[in-house]
């Protein structure tokens, strides 16, 4: 990368601005241009014919991330380039750019040159499944052995607990990651992802797939008819809020058009990996349930958000997008966007991820008014996470009855649980609704680990609290473990053993939501930061953290706050022996 | 929505758009509140405003959450307040120990010891991050709490979009541009963000905040024609005098609270110390030579020098006595020896007595002032038109326009707070199309940006024109009941095609046409112009043009649709409207309209010429020519402001008799003959008039330094030297040092007399509202912001239209001057910068003057930003350094012509707009060589 400016630095200070315009030197402009249009086909509309590639504001981080593709970093005078592209402040950019991990911005020296970018880098995931696997040592190792121009930094959860550690080059993840397993991928240069074998468009329709949307669309089966089958499935929402999906539907359904419609693939609660375990299989059952719903609801267009660390389901869900509207199942196809993440796990938050959508600071709105009200756009906006719509088109070619027959101990419906941890078989497990922790060990799991026993889990990844092996017969589902301080959120199980503390569990998932806040709000802010500082030491101050959760539970704007102190009241309530 | 909700188990009733914290506060129970506050977008991110709703899950910030009929609302009960106090404790925790020391009491200190926060629990937040690397204010973020007060105020507010909040979690941060130090970043000073916020991390520079405060007085800004109300913060100074220590915006009905740079950190110039304290005399056998005043100004001649103190007595002789000898040793039947300029900075009392003295005491109609240099043609092409030279609308009625038309205005600069609600009306909707040969931060948001070439605006109107007659987007209802001379107009602009227009004006044909569809068929639009319309030789036409597009689509006389000529200075309007113009009595009564002159003839005693007095530029050459000897200048420095300076301080210089009357040794006062110490705006009581029609208060903060005095007391008593039984100053109200209300309020009275507009407008009624919009007919009831609504103050009620034609300049590009050149203003400098030069912070943020240059057009000639360059024309030559910016288009510059250094108006020509009389300081031909480094001011 060289220097920028192309003319000797000015003689004339800079006391203030507005007495000298701040001019954005040619050269930058002109990369941005062509790193833009080198993207065009990637970071453009997928929409119908004429949806075109105009610029436009809330596509401010597909531009973000043509530029960091491009260039490896964000050189802050091509951001000003980007800005007087869009017709923005200059800041309006920064505070975006500078809100997402993913995009590394980086400043000319005095004398206008910019830092090499590293040739590859290198993310080790810290989720807790993987610290438990080794993360910390791989983090500590790997910049020994690796040259000076390859970066290895720590990442939040990057959502392949099953495989831990996993390390990531560039695009490349790397399951069970050793030293020299990253090495060698480095030295060879395999960064880019891999896609394993899945069902095609072509190979989904001659599974008869599309059939049911077809059916929506001729009319045999009729809007409310559809309704009622989704409300009567007791389908809910498999993001973690478990909200019934029918209701959402018809609740949606009633608003005033235009209606848009969210998919939420931004599957950041670390151990969660299901989402991105069914999309890497069987894209177009999801998509023909995407397409369902929107048929249902009304929906004019829809926007597919993904999470950045899925390079992998990108690529693919592109090619198959293209395939899809090159041909499409129906007439009147609702215009899809397919949205890239940039890593913040805030935007699989609703109303965070519809900002992030419109391209800002993925930072929650408050609610009233709720996002099927005004959502995208300020539109009525149908949001739902992957999988919830992944099994609409099974629920409604095998009726509603089928689903809700599903479940143990009177819980109704199918979850498909990630487990990770002191498991002997990790991976999504697809199990009856109000399944114990102890049958899914034993029934699905292989039991546990070698050499393990059971002291903890944690039934809805890090914010779903963290619970004893004394409570592993609790049913677990939606409702089911709230009494005991826990939720079961995305499904998301880490099995803890005999090996493990849970006070340290509690300092890793502490610091990924003090990583992971917003900003936003000061209980949240400043609260995650304080709690974490609190229980880094040995000796807990239990009356202070108990009032500091009270007021992020009360008083924080999203439910990242609102469960951050779960972890810890949970050491408290439960392992005083480690407090002791 | 109204109803009823239960606070703390008690009924009360909420009316539309009330938030539970509103209610909270009516019902006087004030809740903590600290990213809140009124005027902004409630954001609820500090969550110190938190309440319980019966029935919810979690609490509610009850700054975001409406009042809805039945609610069952706790403020009081222990989990809503506890979760206050801890909100509180976390925030203390992280700015606690910087937010008290860069204010007395911040307000989150204020909360944390009302809500019972406990503090030394929980862990502070590092930080050493102040940024004193503005002049003008303080950044203290150790301070900060994100709550995003200053980023609302920066983006919301003044859409200045200077300030962001950037990074994440415990790291967000408010940030300036991409994260760069508040001095260097693109910030515009307008300090809305330190009035914002709540912490002390924003404060004025040098802990000025700090400063006891011992008075607050209310009044209006001295700068421009928006008239923003502010408080004046008033303390000790280090030496112990009374000083401003800083400024903050008040709820007028023209600024609500905003500011910009000049009015909230200009206004240190009243204590410069070269202000003057005594009354000088030219000293006996120093003869006045133009070349003293850039002498003076680089300090190689003392003042002292040239001038002797004097007291006031003899110098009041000394100057009434020049004045009277000229007058009376002048032939019966000649024209007068004498002349006048008067100040569009006075107030409404110091314009109507000053013009009363020309015309009462020097019994001469030549008096003038510097609306002369600024919209004198578009107040002759609207009295022309529809009767009157005021504007339709204020300028804030924006908000109900669907399309914005500003031409040849730059309010970003010069009208900053009326830029902000230009851009508060886009960001709601409305559509602005910014016709500009130059690219002015509007331009970014406007929809259309014409940037035509320069000197080519009636080509461009005439296009629209042309458009909107050939396509049938006129208003004939309108046309048929309101509007004279449309088919001449018609029969007029018919040869203007699009396609022909282009070839002139550089604008492409489909958007000529997009853009006159769109102003003719929006429900409202509204054109705003300034001096890129009237400084123009054909400024006339230039105004009639714009009466004319809205007249044929009937775009006026309605909400957020009509003409706003953006007047530029605070009381522009009023001393026009005080008949401070050679052409016009108080209130546009023509000097040749006989029944006017005879109702002012028998109120003073004189007789009044029927002839219109010489204006600005006819004076000076009165005085070449010998006719005009004597001269009374009262706040005004056309040794600066006028064209062709050379010639213009030449005359100057020739005078027999020149009284200056002024606050600085301006360069016209080194000229003169005796010099008047007067009285800063801050030092004196008077009304002012803005570009709205809005008549306000000024109040004295400060008592004037030495021994200067009232400008309205020295006038009178001018006045009295000069044989004029005049008692408005009486013994009783002092000696003319220290402020005093009465005889201020005596003239105002004696002006609403002869004002009709003024009807209802008593002092009494001015000073208990603050501010009445003109004309008010009636005390009791408001006057009339639109007016136009159903006819034109014309003899039959009617508008009546006048074609142009396209006419170049006589300044036309050549292989010798090859470029054109504009003069204008910048933000930070006012005119010919008398105050603002003196005014540290402003002086600190432009301190150099600095000629525009297209990057391409520097590229051709070899140059760098920051380059000396010589830049000529007919008429003079100026050095300056060159900033190299697109702002300019090829083959154009910009100066602004506020420094002395580089005064811009050396290069400026004399020639006339036939109409308005006004110069064409918008083009003029230059050529530019490269110059040598030491000649440039250092």
């Amino acid at each position: 990368m060289t220097a920028v400016a192309s003319v000797p630095v000015s003689s004339i200070k800079r006391k203030g601005s507005a007495y000298r315009v701040r001019e954005v030197a040619p050269a930058a402009l002109a990369a941005v241009d062509e790193a833009l249009a080198a993207a065009g086909h990637e970071v453009g509309a997928l929409g119908p014919a004429g949806a075109g590639l105009a610029l436009r504001c809330d596509r401010l981080i597909e531009y973000l991330h043509a530029l960091q593709d491009r260039f490896g970093q964000l050189a802050e005078p091509h951001l000003a380039a980007l800005a007087q592209r869009l017709r923005l402040a200059v800041v309006e950019v920064f505070e975006v750019a500078s809100f997402y991990h993913h995009f590394d911005i980086v400043r000319e020296d005095a004398a206008g040159n910019l830092p090499m970018p590293p040739r590859v880098t290198v993310r080790v995931c810290n989720g807790l499944s993987c610290e438990l696997a080794g993360a910390k040592d791989l983090l500590a190792r790997l910049p020994q052995i690796l040259d000076a121009e390859v970066r290895v930094i720590a990442a939040p959860c990057v959502g392949r607990c099953e495989q831990a550690p996993v390390a990531v080059a560039g695009q490349r993840a790397i399951a069970g990651a050793t030293t020299d397993a990253v090495a060698g991928c480095v030295s060879r240069n395999e960064t880019q992802a891999v896609i394993e074998p899945y069902v095609d468009y072509a190979s989904y329709l001659a599974q008869r797939g599309y059939r049911t949307l077809q059916e929506c669309a001729d009319g045999t089966r009729d809007v409310e008819s559809v309704l009622q089958t989704m409300e009567h499935s007791g389908l809910r929402g498999l993001g973690g809020a478990g909200f019934p999906a029918g209701r959402k539907w018809r609740i949606v359904h009633n608003e005033a058009a235009p209606r848009l419609m969210a998919v939420n693939i931004d599957e950041g609660e670390p151990g969660t990996f299901k989402d991105r375990h069914y999309l890497e299989r069987n894209p177009h059952q999801f998509l023909e349930g995407m397409l369902i719903a929107a048929r249902a609801v009304g929906i004019e267009s829809i926007y597919i958000y993904l999470r950045d660390e899925y390079h992998g389901c990108r690529e693919m869900l592109t090619r198959e997008l293209v395939s899809l509207l090159a041909n499409p199942p129906i007439a009147d196809m609702p215009t899809i966007e397919l949205r890239r993440g940039a890593g913040a796990y805030i935007c699989g938050e609703e109303s965070a991820m519809i900002e992030s959508i419109e391209g800002r600071r993925g930072m929650p709105r408050l609610r009233p008014p709720y996002v099927a009200q005004v959502g995208l756009f300020g539109r009525p906006t149908l949001e739902h996470n992957f999988e919830t719509l992944y099994w609409v088109p099974e629920i409604l070619a095998r009726g509603a009855d089928w689903f809700a027959g599903q479940g143990r101990y009177g819980r109704k419906g199918l979850r498909s649980f990630s487990v990770s941890g002191r498991v002997r078989s990790p991976g999504v497990k697809l199990a009856p609704a109000g399944i114990t922790l102890n049958e899914l060990i034993d029934e699905h799991c292989g039991g546990m680990a070698d050499g393990h026993t059971l002291y903890a889990y944690l039934p809805g990844g890090a914010s779903g609290g963290i619970l004893p092996a004394s409570l592993a017969d609790v049913p677990l589902d939606f409702d089911t473990l709230q009494p005991h301080g826990c939720f079961i959120g995305s499904a998301a199980v880490i099995v803890l053993s005999q090996q493990d503390r849970v006070t340290d569990a509690a300092r890793n998932l502490m610091a990924f939501f003090e990583h992971e806040s917003c900003g936003q709000c000061t209980p949240c802010r400043a609260g995650t930061t304080k709690a974490g500082q609190l229980i880094a030491s040995d000796k807990w101050d239990k009356t202070l953290l108990g009032e500091l959760s009270q007021v992020m539970r009360d008083a924080s704007i999203c439910g990242l706050g609102q469960a951050a102190p779960n972890p810890v009241d949970c050491v408290i309530r439960y392992f005083p022996q480690e407090l002791a | 929505m109204s109803g009823q909700l239960t606070l703390d188990g008690q009924p009360v009733a909420f009316m539309p758009g009330e938030s539970l914290w509103d209610v909270a506060l009516r019902s006087g129970k004030p809740l903590p509140h600290l990213c809140h506050t009124p005027g902004l977008t409630p954001v609820g991110n500090c969550r110190a405003c938190m309440v319980e709703v019966e029935g919810e899950r979690v609490l509610a910030a009850s700054c975001c959450r409406a009042a809805a009929d039945g609610m069952k609302v706790n403020t009081a009960s222990e989990r809503p307040t506890k979760a206050r106090a801890m909100v509180l404790e976390l925030l203390m925790s992280d700015a606690g120990e910087a937010t008290d020391t860069l204010t007395p009491q911040s307000e989150l200190s204020r909360w944390a010891r009302e809500t019972g926060a406990r503090s030394g629990r929980l862990p502070a937040r590092k930080g050493d991050s102040t940024d004193a690397s503005h002049p003008a204010m303080t950044v203290n973020l150790d301070a900060c709490i994100q709550c995003t007060r200053c980023l609302r105020a920066c983006r919301d507010e003044q859409v200045n979009d200077v300030i962001g909040l950037a990074y994440r979690g415990a790291h967000a941060k408010i940030v300036f541009d991409a994260d760069t130090l508040m001095g260097n970043s693109s910030c515009v000073a307008c300090g809305e963000c330190v009035q914002a916020c709540p912490t002390g991390a924003l404060m004025p520079a040098k802990a000025a905040g700090m400063h006891p405060v011992v008075r607050e007085v209310d009044s209006v800004c001295p700068y421009c024609g928006v008239g923003c109300q502010l408080t004046y913060h008033v303390g000790a100074d280090a030496s112990g005098a009374e000083a401003i220590h800083f400024v903050t915006g008040r709820d007028g009905p023209a600024n609500h609270g905003r500011l910009c740079v000049k009015g909230r950190y200009g206004f240190d110039y009243v204590r410069h110390d070269e202000r003057l304290t005594v009354p000088l005399i030219r000293r006996e056998g120093t003869a006045k030579n133009a070349a003293d005043i850039e002498r003076v100004k680089r300090g190689e001649v003392a003042l002292s020098a040239l001038f002797r103190d004097a007291s006031w007595d003899e110098a009041l002789d000394f100057a009434a006595n020049g004045l009277r000898e000229l007058r009376d040793a002048a032939p019966a039947g000649a024209p007068s020896a004498l002349a006048g300029f008067g100040s569009a900075k006075g107030s409404n009392e110091e314009a109507y007595l000053f013009q009363k003295l020309v015309r009462q005491g020097f019994r001469s109609n030549n008096v003038d002032h510097c609306t002369r240099l600024c919209h004198a043609s578009s107040v002759a092409a609207l009295l022309e038109g529809i009767g009157s030279g005021s504007v339709s609308n204020p300028v804030e009625d924006v908000a109900h326009s669907e399309l914005i038309f500003l031409i040849g205005a730059n309010p970003s600069s010069n009208h900053p707070v009326a830029a902000s609600w230009i851009k508060n009306a886009i960001k709601r909707g409305a559509k602005l199309v910014l016709a500009d040969p130059r690219q002015t931060p509007l331009a970014r948001f406007a929809h259309w940006h014409l940037q035509f070439r320069p000197d080519t605006d009636v080509a461009l109107l005439n296009g629209l024109l042309h458009v909107i007659i050939h396509e049938g987007l006129t208003d004939p209802e309108f046309i048929a009941s309101r509007v004279n001379g449309f088919e001449a107009l018609k029969a007029a602009v018919e040869e203007a095609t699009p396609e022909r227009m282009t070839d002139i004006c550089g604008i492409d044909a489909e958007t000529i046409r997009a853009v006159a569809r769109a102003y003719a068929t929006s429900k409202a639009s509204m054109i705003l112009w300034g001096m890129g319309i009237s400084q123009h030789v054909h400024g006339t036409d230039n105004a009639r043009c714009l009466i004319s597009l809205a007249m044929t689509t009937g775009q006026i006389g309605r909400a957020g649709t009509g003409l706003h000529p953006l007047r530029g200075q605070n009381n522009v309007q009023g001393a026009s409207d005080a008949g401070l113009i050679p052409m016009m009595l108080p209130n546009y009564q023509r000097v040749s309209n006989t029944a006017a002159r005879e109702h002012f003839e028998a109120l003073w005693g004189v007789p009044i010429g029927d002839k219109p007095g010489l204006t600005v530029v006819e004076v000076m050459n009165a005085i070449h020519a010998g006719t005009v000897r004597g001269m009374y200048i009262e706040g005004e420095n056309p040794a600066m402001s006028d064209p062709d300076l050379d010639h213009a301080r030449a005359a100057l210089a020739k005078l027999k008799h020149l009284v200056v009357q002024d606050i600085f040794p301006t360069e016209t006062a080194i000229l003169a003959d005796v010099i008047l110490p007067a009285s800063a705006h801050a030092e004196k009581w008077g009304s002012y008039t803005n570009t709205d029609r809005l008549i306000q208060v000024g109040r004295p903060a400060l008592t004037p330094p030495g021994s200067a005095r009232q400008d309205l007391w020295a006038i009178e008593q001018i006045g009295r030297r000069l044989g004029l039984d005049w008692d408005y100053w009486r013994d009783a109200d002092g000696d003319g040092h220290a402020a005093t209300e009465t005889p201020v309020a005596r003239v105002y009275e004696e002006m609403r007399s002869v004002m009709a507009p003024l009807t209802g407008v008593s002092w009494s009624r001015l000073r208990s509202e603050e501010a009445v919009v003109t004309p008010a007919m009636r005390e009791d009831a408001p006057g009339e912001a639109v007016v136009f609504v159903d006819h034109f103050p014309t003899s039959d009620g009617r508008a009546s239209l006048m074609a142009t034609r396209f006419a170049p300049s006589v300044e036309q590009v050549s292989a010798d001057y090859p470029f054109v050149l504009a003069t204008g203003r910048i933000l930070q400098h006012w005119h010919g910068g008398a105050m603002t030069r003196r005014a540290q912070t402003l002086e600190a943020l432009a301190p150099e003057p600095l000629f525009n240059m297209h990057p391409d057009d520097a590229a051709d000639a070899g140059l760098f930003d920051g380059d000396a360059i010589c830049v000529t024309s007919h008429h003079g030559e100026v050095n300056a350094r060159v900033a190299v910016e697109s702002s300019v288009q090829r083959g154009q510059l910009f100066i602004p012509f506020a420094y002395w250094e580089a005064a811009a108006n050396k290069l400026t020509g004399s020639a006339l707009d036939p109409f308005g009389k006004i110069p064409g300081f918008k083009v003029t031909a230059v050529r530019v060589t490269a110059a040598a480094r030491p000649d440039l001011h250092a």
